[in-house]
């Protein structure tokens, strides 16, 4: 057997994902209230829980939502209107599947591609160069989408050096500012956060200790097997009734405290944070990845005069307005709270962006069941 | 969607979509019968004869490619038919018919190996093709080549797909996944390490094994084509008002499909199998039934994956070793996921 396939048995072992659960439940118990509402921040995460049913297996008293941890699902109407527009404009625009139906303010780009307009799915930016490089009579607009795991590609083709007929429009969001965001609203009351691991290896664990010291919050970088998942749970139940805002590397095995220096300098020489508005949820501050001036050469928000107005209507739209995609990414209410949710809104006539991406909440929740209370059925 | 005005792909493929198609379109043309008639929606329909049963069965093929690793629409189209019968206990066909639709310009000698394959799978199913019909269209009316076939056969016993009740145990008679996975990847020329073959077979042979073993506490059979095992067992789930729970890691998945399952993201349960069969038994039987199963060639590696249970009726609980979650029904054809 191939060592990976060792590696995966070990991460999927029932009789550890037991042992954790009972740990879990002591731990529980020993806080003593309810409801402990912790949150991740990554589709990914929610993909396993899903996936494995281990919200079966957790005690009562604990929450574990999602929060903002879809890159598409935050990725704003204006954002799409920017990249249907450039598509209305003559452009060709290349981004990832999951971009594709991700709704505009009347159009998504999946309309302007069945309308005519130039628009590519492309599995890497690589794909998309090569694509300018085929087509140096076009404009080649690479509609970025992503956390800083998909920005450091962006970055490192970037400073690779790309054709004079290819730009990116960025919609790259930084992973920090997630959490940052729902623990300065009001209304959420999260105890513990559980961080993505992939972006943790570019980040490194040490990017948390300020979030975790100022909001008295633990945070515990975790990985995407089952048994990551719940280790990094239970940790974070620890830490809490210890009373310590700290980090745990739960993801030792990939994640530093520095992270991927190269990746990091790579990032930085073409990106910064800047504020912006994150679907359904609010201005986001540091929550975008821009390119730098330097690059303006490359920037379609630069290059081109993009007239959104082209392609946006002022009418309403009444089914996307019932939409709680942003009360669910911010975790204030769940899918199951949705009324549209898996009646008007299926991942074949997605009402709000949660349900577009295979990262969103409400997609991955309609791909694994929806979310009935197991515990002690059969 | 209700009301969508033109049919799409996903009405035919074995999931939820295409039960309500045949709901809101075909149920009308039901009429009341003596037995098991079109509003059982079932593998095929059973009419009193005497007293035994008729069980007639039809059914249209389809595939992409036309010749794949482990089989053909030939050997599809007989095996196809064949197991619907057997799924309601028929195990013994009468006869089958083949009707062709061939495009002008297919390839005789393509032909020649279709009829082949047919021969080849009626023999190993004591199947004799009696009748049938040929009809050619002009290019680009249809693609390639549709076989239908129909059977005929008796029961004395008819075993539906509604017959489970708590308590009961299900079985699948072997590995799943492998004829959808084995098509789609050579459909999308996505190549994967690895022998990924259809398990496309007669199964009349391994049921009429299990009927002898389990006699009457064998009370529900479905074989688990589009759509997959996971489709199969909301259908019988919903139509015996029980809830199902799988254990997940006792589904007989080969290394294979499970590679090429999760680098596709596709779970093995919603793909197509045209060689296995899910098995409903009363507990007392399953040992007997499993043991018949696994001493035929074709269900070596059967397995009890699961239990009837009074609780969430309807519905399917996924019970994955490390948690548990509803299984759900798929929408339409199951798409590699490329990213």
């Amino acid at each position: 057997m191939p060592a990976s396939a060792v590696d995966e048995l070990k991460f999927r072992d029932p009789a550890r994902a037991r042992a954790l659960a009972e740990a879990l439940d002591r731990e529980v118990k020993a806080v003593g209230r309810a409801p402990i509402p912790l949150m991740h921040v990554c589709g990914s995460h929610e993909q396993a829980i899903a996936r494995f049913g281990l919200r079966a297996v957790l005690p009562r008293e604990l929450e574990v939502v999602m929060g903002p941890g879809c890159p598409v699902c935050i990725t704003d109407t204006p954002e799409v209107d920017e990249a249907v527009a450039l598509a209305a404009q003559g452009a060709r625009v290349c981004t990832y599947g999951d971009m594709l139906r991700l709704p505009g303010t009347r159009r998504s780009l999946a309309d302007a591609q069945a309308e005519g307009g130039k628009v590519e799915v492309v599995y890497s930016v690589a794909q998309a160069v090569e694509l300018a490089e085929r087509r140096p009579a076009e404009e080649v607009v690479f509609f970025a989408s992503g956390f800083e795991t998909t920005a450091v590609a962006t970055a490192a083709v970037v400073l690779a050096g790309t054709p004079r007929n290819f730009s990116v429009l960025s919609a790259h969001k930084y992973v920090p500012a997630a959490m940052e965001v729902v623990a300065g609203m009001e209304e959420t009351n999260i105890e513990g956060f559980i961080a993505a691991g992939h972006a943790a290896t570019i980040t490194g664990w040490g990017i948390f200790e300020p979030f975790a010291r100022r909001t008295g919050t633990p945070v515990v970088v975790a990985g995407f097997e089952p048994l990551d998942v719940l280790a990094a749970i239970l940790k974070c139940v620890e830490l809490l009734r210890a009373g310590r805002a700290e980090v745990a590397n739960c993801y030792p095995r990939c994640v530093t405290r520095e992270g991927n220096r190269a990746a990091q300098e790579k990032l930085w020489r073409v990106f910064r944070v800047a504020d912006g508005v994150w679907r359904g949820i609010a201005e986001v501050p540091r929550g975008n990845l821009e390119l730098l001036p330097e690059w303006d050469h490359l920037n379609a928000r630069r290059r081109f005069r993009i007239d959104t107005r082209l392609v946006g209507g002022a009418e309403r739209n009444l089914l996307a307005e019932r939409c709680l995609c942003g009360a669910i990414m911010s975790g204030l209410k769940t899918p199951k709270d949705c009324e549209l949710f898996g009646r008007e809104c299926r991942p074949e006539s997605p009402v709000g962006a949660c349900m577009v991406s295979s990262e969103g909440a409400c997609k991955i929740w309609h791909t694994y069941g929806g979310l009935p209370d197991l515990r002690g059925v059969g | 969607m209700p009301g969508a005005d033109r049919i799409g792909l996903k009405h035919g493929a074995g999931g939820r979509a295409m039960r309500a198609l045949i709901e809101d379109v075909f149920l009308a043309l039901a009429t009341p019968v003596d037995g098991i008639g079109l509003s059982a929606l079932d593998d095929g329909a059973a009419l009193r004869v005497g007293d035994r049963w008729l069980v007639i069965t039809t059914d249209s093929h389809v595939v992409h490619p036309i010749f794949f690793p482990g089989g053909d629409i030939g050997r599809l189209s007989v095996s196809g038919t064949v197991n619907d019968l057997a799924m309601m206990g028929a195990t013994e066909p009468v006869g089958l018919t083949c009707a062709a639709i061939i495009e002008e310009g297919f390839p005789r000698e393509d032909l020649e190996r279709i009829r082949d394959s047919m021969l080849a799978a009626s023999r190993e199913a004591g199947a004799p093709i009696v009748t049938g019909d040929t009809k050619v269209m002009g290019r680009g009316e249809i693609d390639g080549i549709v076989l239908n076939t129909a059977g005929v056969a008796f029961a004395d016993r008819v075993v539906s797909d509604a017959g489970l009740r708590a308590g009961d145990r299900i079985i699948v008679t072997g590995t799943v996944g492998d004829h959808g996975l084995a098509i789609m990847t050579r459909r999308h020329d996505l190549r994967l390490e690895g022998d990924l073959r259809s398990d496309v077979a007669p199964l009349n042979g391994l049921i009429r094994a299990a009927l002898a073993a389990g006699g009457d506490e064998v009370v529900a059979m479905k074989d688990p084509t589009r759509g997959g095992v996971a489709s199969v067992l909301h259908e019988m789930a919903g139509k015996a008002r029980v809830g199902i729970v799988v254990e997940e890691q006792a589904v007989p998945v080969s290394p294979e499909v499970r590679a090429a399952g999760e680098v596709l993201g596709i779970d093995p349960l919603h793909v197509a199998n045209e060689g296995k069969a899910v098995i409903g038994v009363r507990p007392g039987a399953a040992d007997r039934v499993l043991a018949a199963l696994r001493s035929h060639p074709l269900g070596r590696r059967a397995a009890l994956v699961g239990s009837a249970i009074s609780e969430r009726p309807g519905s399917v609980i996924l019970d994955t070793g490390l948690g548990r979650r509803l299984l759900a029904e798929i929408e339409g054809e199951p798409l590699p996921r490329i990213c």
